[in-house]
């Protein structure tokens, strides 16, 4: 704390009769701002000087269009890298659906090597089944690297193959995965991990997606999962260590994921999509680089908390340093990082989904398409995809994470060990055979149909399911839009419109006197010149109404979140029973991409500011109820019993003792809730808004990407601007506390 | 006991803070505590001092704080000394390159540490291969190595057990057997047995004795109970705020504590069976009457002497009279305070 914020503390403190208090003063000359402003408008400014414009996009736009035609780094193109890199990832994206959902000509070969590699293995050793295995996709990889110029006798093995499986009827060994198959594998999983429970979820999951004919679109989703998941851990794990290792990487890697962290998804595409042509590869990119930080963080972690004495048991035992991170320190933390991955995964699903709108296919793409359709029965269909995936990916990866292995094991026989594994395997091949008559057995159909005596009937379509419910909907709709409307054009149009337009109508050095009061009042200097320096930059740009759009969102979503979220917190401590309802209900809100939020407000709401912060509250409350749940629990118990002991009634202990001790705690969680609701205006832009979402939004579809880029960095300013002043906030009040 | 030398330490100092090496040429190497207090450095271990001897039990004791795993630390070089010199085997410890550091660790060295210290990952075996994996050694080789000292410390049909699933007189029994599996010539014990209750603690203790005398390694140990330093102990040396204040048998302690700090440990404990006869014997008595053995400790002799009505005679293990003892030097010794 400064000097100055430490006498202002005093002038609170004694009594504020002669001084006024410090926000007195600070809000009384922004009251005579106003006033004056309203008496005589023109004097201040409502926005910067268009002469005096800082002209950033255009900046930005030049400068990309010169990375992308003439810029060189050490005399190689800077576009020949982005190709190069580009076509590199195009490659594990295109095998991965190969695999999954597409099929391909070298399929079979490439079962052929897995079969002919396990046998040497089996009876070799694992590196010759592997040096057989590299032998064998020789032709592949020739066909790969050399492209005509492999020798054809050679490369068209493969093919030959897969030609002599047609003729036999066999199509179907070079197809994909049977998604019998894969079905099988995750549910097995699920068993391995988590018993008879999981296996359940993930057998429902499964048939969900098969009935519903969202199979091929999870799929088409999944191919980007399972190609990010890897690359962001890898990417992750490695910085992390760094991190641990150099304190110079400590310096430079620590600010930039903080930073990366106040970031929305949204606005990691439009920098990559400005480089990237659209499409897969430029989902890809913008996943791994979101989803990597949680793994880096949580690799960070786990190395900093393995004991010191099991590392320097490994000292002792005579470990090199490579010895010591890869035998003990890695494996130590191994919980840590399984949470990582963990993260990772949710991350990348998250943003796989988000990623429709810069050329990823699958679950995000088609509900987008959906929901600006309005084809909310098909939207619900996909939503609910969406989300029983999400759960899914997250107690495996979850499960996985906590499973312990017990020494019985030792005890048991190879087959009882490996029995999930044996029984995937077989019906791998099973599935495989009965998929050269069973076309279904690799895809499901579209609808459920049954062939009898009278020929075919069609018992189950889901697009008949959805077209109904679109019907329902509608139906319910054209009733209850009649008490729905009115309330929702009273709300808007007294209530949000108003806000909005006094945000529009203040004079920016209002604004910024407030906040940078609030910054200087609890950061001091340093904080105050990085909110001032973040302010700047989006009013000499010409974002200011765009910012101030959002702002005003954001506001009003975090206030009625709180309005909601800390009563709920509050009840939970309270209760067992409610914590225990509330709780599993928070984790699972969490886990769904926030894409899905949209479904209910477009449902009730259609499009506008009312349905958008109506979006944004189940996601951003969480924080709210978790944070002032977790405060009030962590009051010490005797606190608590020193209170009762002085006679207080249970209300007193509340707003006296319970939550002025808990309150740190709550403005963390504040916080979060602001980083929430923020992520989440970009995504409601989705489905219409005018703030700086939108900006980003459309930048992609335009390509006028400097503008996106702006904009997403002027969403991530503002996060940083309000957990810069609550975050020095907290501390203070923590240290005051004695809890810091 | 052999008197070579096989640890040598002179003049070691410890010292954390924000840059100690500095520090220390700022006060010529030789700060005073004051000055350390003043400057908010901490001096763990300040001007020690001391050989360790090839094939005995050297016991480090001193309340908590005092610098006792900081000084075995210096010496393994988990932690590196501020200043001073220190010499394994006539090397010098703190130049060997990284290189000669780990290969030292991995055959010269044995640690036991107080928290045990087991990697959670692995079983018992592969915990106790641990150090045996890292060198290389093949895993045939390793696993049979490694269920050998399994079987040592008594835990044989736990091999497949994760420490978890183990007490904590089972864990610190892997960690023993673990530090054993190198066959180290030096083997550092840091309080193995406080994490343990009362009643384990005593049965570790015999099960160290009983391994001790089967292997005769060079030990350093640390300990709180000075009960148990007696037990086990060739010479004791007592810390104290970072200081080495006495380095010394079992018997010198008991018998000539350096100062108050050192009578305070000795107080309570059982001088019969720590003083032998030959540190009280006094010169030859021509009307002494029968004879003990030099070597003997006081509280197996002190029946005899005390109702015999004559001193008695004392004799060395050839038999040859060199002193006498007499009634009231045996029960000085055992009941007063300040004998001696
Ligand atoms: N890494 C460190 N950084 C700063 N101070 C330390 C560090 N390690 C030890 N110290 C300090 O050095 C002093 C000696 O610590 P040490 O652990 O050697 O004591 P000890 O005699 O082993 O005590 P105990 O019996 O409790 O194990 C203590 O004051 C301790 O706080
Ligand atoms: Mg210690």
């Amino acid at each position: 704390m400064t000097e100055a914020t430490a006498s202002t503390f005093q002038s609170e403190s004694s009594q504020g009769v002669k001084m006024p208090s410090y926000w007195g003063v600070v809000f009384g000359i922004a009251l005579l701002a106003l006033i004056f402003h309203y008496i005589s408008p023109g004097v201040l400014p409502d926005r910067w000087w268009p002469e005096w414009e800082i002209p950033a996009e255009e900046w930005l736009t030049t400068r990309i269009e010169w990375l992308k035609s003439e810029a060189t780094i050490f005399g190689i193109a800077f576009k020949d890298i982005t190709r190069a890199i580009g076509e590199g990832l195009k490659a594990p994206v295109k095998w991965a659906e190969y695999v999954l959902y597409r099929g391909h000509a070298n399929m079979s070969w490439i079962w052929l090597t897995v079969i002919l590699a396990s046998a040497v293995t089996y009876f070799s050793t694992l590196r010759n089944g592997l040096i057989a295995a590299v032998l064998f996709l020789t032709p592949i990889l020739l066909a790969l690297f050399l492209g005509d110029a492999a020798p054809e006798s050679i490369t068209s093995l493969p093919k030959m193959l897969s030609d002599g499986l047609k003729g036999i009827g066999a199509k179907a060994l070079y197809g994909p995965i049977p998604w019998v198959a894969i079905a099988a594998g995750v549910i097995l999983l699920g068993h391995w991990i988590g018993g008879w429970r999981l296996a359940l979820l993930c057998a429902v999951t499964m048939l969900y997606l098969a009935v519903f004919n969202v199979w091929k679109d999870t799929m088409r989703t999944m191919t980007i999962v399972v190609v990010a998941v890897p690359m962001a851990a890898f990417v992750g794990v490695v910085l992390g260590i760094w991190v641990t290792r150099s304190k110079i990487a400590a310096r430079i890697i620590t600010p930039i994921f903080d930073l990366m962290q106040a970031v929305p998804h949204m606005a990691y595409l439009a920098p990559v999509a400005a480089l990237f042509a659209l499409g897969p590869v430029t989902a890809l990119i913008a996943t791994v680089v979101f989803a990597m930080p949680p793994m880096a963080r949580c690799t960070i972690l786990g190395l900093q908390t393995v004991p010191e004495e099991i590392v320097e048991s490994g000292k002792m035992s005579g470990c090199t340093r490579r010895q010591s991170l890869w035998k003990v320190a890695l494996p130590s933390g191994k919980r840590t990082l399984m949470l990582g991955v963990n993260q990772v995964v949710m991350q990348t699903f998250a943003m796989v989904v988000i990623a429709s709108i810069a050329g990823a296919q699958g679950l995000g793409h088609k509900l987008l398409y959906s929901l600006q359709q309005l084809k909310l029965g098909t939207a619900i269909e996909l939503g609910i995809a969406i989300s029983v995936v999400a759960i899914v990916l997250d107690r495996l990866t979850q499960g996985y994470a906590n499973k312990e292995t017990d020494h019985f094991a030792v005890a048991k026989t190879w087959v009882q060990r490996h029995k999930h594994m044996l029984i995937f395997l077989v019906i791998l091949v099973l599935s495989y055979i009965a998929a050269i008559w069973f076309r279904d057995v690799t895809i499901p159909p579209s609808k459920l149909t049954y062939t009898g005596a009278e020929g075919k009937v069609t018992l189950f379509d889901p697009k008949v399911l959805a077209r109904w419910m679109d019907g329902g909907i509608r139906e319910f709709n054209k009733n209850a839009f009649d008490y729905i409307n009115p309330i929702r054009d009273w709300v808007t149009l007294n209530f949000l419109i108003p806000v909005r337009n006094f945000f529009l109508w203040m004079p920016w050095p209002v604004f910024v006197f407030v906040v940078g009061a609030a910054a200087w009042r609890y950061g001091g200097l340093s904080v105050l010149l990085l909110c001032l320096a973040l302010m700047a930059s989006f009013i000499v740009t010409g974002f200011w109404v765009e910012t101030m759009k959002t702002t005003y969102l954001v506001l009003i979503a975090t206030l009625l979140c709180v309005i909601i979220g800390v009563p709920l917190g509050i009840w939970a401590a309270r209760s067992e029973r409610v914590a225990n309802i509330l709780m599993p209900i928070c984790d699972t809100l969490q886990t769904f991409p926030s894409f899905i939020y949209l479904i209910p407000a477009i449902m009730l709401f259609r499009v506008g500011d009312f349905a958008n912060v109506f979006a944004i509250i189940p996601y951003a409350t969480v924080p709210a109820i978790r944070y002032t749940y977790l405060g009030l629990k962590r009051i010490p118990e005797v606190t608590v019993e020193a209170a009762i002991a002085n006679g207080t009634t249970k209300r007193q202990r509340l707003w006296k003792v319970e939550l002025p001790i808990a309150i740190p705690e709550i403005m963390l969680g504040l916080n979060q809730t602001i980083m929430m609701a923020l992520a989440m205006t970009a995504i409601t832009a989705l489905i219409g808004s005018t703030d700086l979402g939108q900006e980003v939004v459309r930048s992609i579809s335009t390509q006028n990407f400097g503008r996106g880029i702006l904009a997403g960095f002027f969403i991530a300013a503002l996060g940083i601007i309000a957990d810069r002043i609550i975050g020095s906030w907290a501390d203070e009040r923590k240290k005051q506390l004695g809890i810091g | 006991m052999s008197a070579e030398v096989q640890i040598k330490c002179r003049n070691i100092w410890k010292i954390f803070g924000d840059n100690p090496k500095r520090f220390m040429k700022r006060h010529k190497g030789a700060p005073t505590p004051e000055a350390l207090k003043e400057a908010g450095y901490i001096g763990a271990v300040q001007d020690v001092s001391f050989d360790v001897h090839a094939g005995e039990i050297l016991i480090i004791m001193g309340l908590s704080g005092s610098g006792k795993s900081t000084l075995i630390r210096c010496i393994t070089r988990l932690n590196d000394p501020t200043a001073g010199e220190m010499e394994y085997e006539g090397r010098d410890l703190l130049k060997v390159s990284e290189r000669e550091l780990i290969d030292i660790r991995r055959h010269k060295m044995g640690m036991v540490f107080q928290s045990f210290g087991l990697l959670p990952n692995r079983d018992v075996l592969e915990n106790v291969a641990f150090p045996l994996e890292v060198q290389g050694m093949d895993k045939a080789e390793r696993v049979q190595r490694a269920k050998d000292m399994i079987e040592l410390v008594g835990l044989q049909g736990r091999e497949s057990y994760f420490p978890r699933e183990l007490s904590g007189g089972q864990q610190q029994r892997v960690g023993i057997a673990r530090s054993l599996a190198v066959e180290p010539d030096i083997w550092f014990l840091d309080e193995p047995f406080s994490a343990l209750d009362p009643l384990i603690r005593a049965e570790m203790q015999d099960e160290f004795m009983r391994l001790q005398q089967k292997l005769k390694k060079t030990i350093v140990f640390i300990t709180h109970d000075f009960e148990e330093a007696t037990k086990l102990a060739d010479r004791i040396g007592i810390m104290k705020d970072g200081r080495m204040v006495q380095l010394d048998t079992p018997e010198q302690i008991v018998l000539n504590p350096a100062d108050d700090y050192v009578a305070e440990f000795a107080r309570n404990a059982p001088r019969e069976r720590i003083v032998s006869v030959g540190t009280i014997m006094k010169p030859i008595d021509p009307s002494a009457e029968g004879t003990v053995l030099v070597s003997e400790k006081i509280g197996s002799v002190a029946q005899q002497v005390l109702t015999a009505s004559r001193p008695m005679g004392v004799v060395d293990e050839t038999g040859q009279i060199i002193g006498s003892v007499t009634r009231e030097d045996v029960a000085t010794t055992i009941f007063s305070r300040d004998a001696a």
